[in-house]
């Protein structure tokens, strides 16, 4: 019991963790843009495919750095040439045009690529048991990425809380046009806005896809819970963003792990079904199976008693 | 002007010799619809049962020759994204352009709805029948409570494989507790029922610590079930798990070092080989039709061969899709026609050798194929087929003939009149 509790904490965290740079990129496009960014999962899959293929040939090190890089400026460009101009059609516009993105890079991918998962691993000097506690193995690799996640984060709310940029940054998601007023490029600020936080998506990419995998379909099948993170937490809320997270990470791990279920809940009230009933179905459910679903579940239920969100100030 | 006219009158040909060229072609092919998974977390599995239709077909039938005095096979492919909703609407697609045969093998809960969207079809079109060439789809439900006289399975069903591998189980007396895990759906529960059921006939000393079931293709870090697994010290794994959710289930367990014995149904091919790589050997089994390495004949070596040397990159992953063409083939040749009513009846019964030496037989009574199950290795020990290029591949260790798993079957299918 004990150790499935810490190894649940812990892989928890680094889940909750991975979501957070995930959705801290999305709500900070969002906040500045008013753009819920549909194609941001899929700069998270770029990220994970740069980095597969510059790892071949420089080497996992090197692709760490390059890779996001290289998204961040495909963010920025997407920008810049592309919603820099449907913008003055209108948030449906834009929102109809990061829907079409998502479809045109998954599609890149795929010809580029093909539809295998790739063999994107960890780079050997991670590739070993961190610590053993109760006869399980804690895989260096995933202390890696909760590591990465957190310097993340620090680096994150120095830059936003203590630079210039950051102030400029926070003015222009609460008043964009003020902040134009005041002589800002706010232009230059929206790109670059989208280029970190794509580029966050890429980093996420680059340093979870050895543990969940390099295919095609990655960016669908985290695209709606970061969706549901950044509500949960409250639209354009980066706090919001970082507890959402870390709750939907470690509710999701727990699930799994505790094998609780109807027929426990039936016991304590003294009921039993048998195993004909035509319910059968209900009555045998346990928590591991319905974990995934829990997430949208917290989510429709913060959106029923507070449509704002954990932290957030602007109605959905 | 004048070049917008020309490129409208290239347009034009164009598309009339295409429509020539179609029309002309639908003469003298059979075609099947191949529906499966193209897009989509499953969509290396579908599209590898794609290549490996569309070589055993061009290398086994149309280069030699062709059906019926000419006739190729033509396999056409419609991606249904692993839904039984888009499988339907595929179905009626490939009706609409006069197929009469369809391919289909991924996900049970897709055949399913397939089998029974077809048993309807073919009641009320007597004309334009359909049959259901199932290669993978190996819930035992489908040739026994839900059979159909137009769905014949050339894969061995849940149940026959488990009798395999409760069979290498029995044998290994160093196994004390199994964890059952599966993907929850139709053959998910049917593994794990047969997996219970077996154990207690065969070993009633086995304890099964666990039995779950998680979504299917919605997982992608195992971790927590494969802690929970451990702490549970089960000392061998039996899962169904296929596509990602094998992959990723087998990354997880190497990543805690897991080092249990795994008995699987799909740990080979398509990326999970080479994931699975040292740490996997002699350690996961995979139970199937088998004979990738040794290759038993000469025959079976050398279509293997010839695959490779088309797709380098790709492996035979389906043993079973080259001998369910030349069931197939064998059948329209008998029954000197293409027309499913004609092809289904010479199907039942029909025996054949397959090129690795297996006698297969396709039951009558209720179109399941019944055929000899290999246990194969994970290993990288003479191995001349290997997965993924990997140099790690699966050897034969053990096989259970034809006749002991010709299970009895409770299907009562209705049959066409006349």
């Amino acid at each position: 019991m004990i150790e499935t509790t810490i190894f649940s904490l812990l892989n928890g965290l680094v889940y909750g963790l991975l979501l957070f740079m995930l959705s801290s990129g999305l709500t900070l496009i969002f906040s500045m843009m008013g753009v819920l960014n549909f194609a941001h999962a899929s700069f998270y899959m770029l990220g994970a495919y740069f980095a597969y293929e510059m790892s071949i040939h420089i080497g996992f090190w090197p692709a760490l750095i390059l890779a996001p890089i290289a998204v961040g400026f495909a963010g920025a460009a997407l920008e810049r040439y592309g919603l820099r101009n449907v913008h003055k059609y209108g948030h449906v516009a834009e929102l109809v045009f990061t829907f079409g993105i998502a479809f045109l890079i998954e599609e890149v991918v795929q010809f580029i690529w093909g539809k295998d998962q790739q063999p994107y691993n960890a780079p050997p000097l991670l590739d070993f048991p961190l610590f053993t506690l109760f006869n399980v193995d804690f895989p260096a690799y995933k202390a890696f990425m909760l590591f990465v996640s957190i310097a993340i984060f620090i680096a994150l709310l120095v830059v936003l809380t203590k630079t210039r940029v950051g102030l400029i940054i926070q003015a222009a998601i609460t008043h964009p046009h003020m902040v134009g007023m005041l002589g800002h490029n706010v232009p230059l600020v929206f790109m670059a806005t989208f280029g970190v936080g794509t580029a966050l998506a890429g980093i996420a990419g680059v340093i979870a896809a050895p543990v969940l995998g390099t295919y095609p379909g990655m960016a669908f099948d985290l695209g709606s819970i970061i969706f549901v993170v950044v509500v949960f937490g409250g639209l354009g809320s980066l706090a919001g963003a970082f507890v959402a997270s870390l709750m939907i990470g470690i509710v999701q791990t727990f699930a799994v792990s505790f094998n609780i279920g109807m027929p426990d809940l039936l016991a304590l009230l003294g009921l039993e079904f048998g195993a004909d009933h035509f319910l059968v179905d209900l009555w045998t459910i346990s928590l591991p199976q319905i974990g995934p679903l829990i997430p949208y579940l917290m989510l429709i239920i913060m959106l029923i008693f507070r449509p704002l969100g954990l932290f957030g100030s602007r109605e959905v | 002007m004048s070049i917008k006219k020309t490129t409208l009158t290239f347009a034009a040909a164009s598309f009339a010799a295409s429509l020539m060229a179609t029309s002309a072609m639908a003469a003298d092919t059979i075609k099947i619809a191949f529906i499966d998974p193209l897009s989509g977390p499953f969509a290396s599995t579908g599209s590898n049962g794609l290549r490996e239709w569309k070589f055993a077909v061009e290398d086994l039938v149309n280069s030699r020759g062709g059906l019926l005095g000419g006739k190729k096979i033509e396999v056409i492919a419609f991606d249904n994204k692993i839904s039984p909703k888009e499988t339907l609407i595929q179905l009626k697609n490939a009706i609409g352009q006069g197929i009469q045969y369809v391919a289909q093998g991924n996900s049970s809960g897709v055949a399913n709805a397939l089998t029974s969207a077809i048993k309807k079809h073919n009641k009320r079109n007597p004309d334009k029948r359909v049959i259901h060439l199932n290669y993978a789809a190996v819930d035992p439900a489908l040739t026994n409570a839900k059979c159909s006289y137009w769905h014949f399975r050339f894969d061995a069903n849940v149940d026959m494989k488990m009798n395999a591998i409760t069979d290498t189980i029995a044998g290994r007396k160093d196994i004390k507790k199994v964890y059952i895990i599966g993907q929850d759906y139709s053959f998910g529960k049917a593994v794990s029922a047969a997996a219970v059921k077996f154990l207690k006939e065969k070993r009633p000393d086995i304890q099964i610590v666990g039995n779950e079931l998680h979504p299917i293709g919605k997982v992608k870090d195992f971790t927590p079930y494969v802690t929970k697994i451990k702490a549970a010290g089960a000392n061998a794994i039996i899962t169904g798990n296929w596509g990602g959710d094998m992959l990723n289930l087998a990354k997880a367990a190497t990543s805690v070092g897991l080092d249990s014995s795994f008995f699987t149904y799909y740990a080979a091919g398509a990326g999970i080989t080479a994931a699975l790589g040292p740490v996997a050997k002699d350690k996961v089994f995979n139970v199937g039709e088998g004979h990738a390495n040794p290759t038993v004949t000469k025959t079976w070596d050398d279509y293997q061969s010839r695959f490779k040397a088309k797709h380098p990159k790709k492996d035979v992953t389906y043993g079973r899709v080259p001998y369910t063409v030349r069931m197939f083939a064998k059948a329209v040749t008998k029954a000197g026609s293409a027309k499913p009513i004609d092809v289904a009846r010479a199907l039942e019964g029909m025996e054949l050798t397959t090129m690795a030496g297996d006698k297969v037989k396709m039951r009558a009574e209720d179109h399941q194929l019944i055929m000899p199950i290999q246990v194969s290795v994970h290993t990288d020990d003479r191995i001349k087929f290997d997965y993924d290029n990997s140099g790690w591949g699966l050897r034969t260790i053990s096989s259970t003939p034809a006749e002991s798993n010709a299970l009895p079957t409770t299907c009562k299918m209705e049959r066409p009149k006349g």
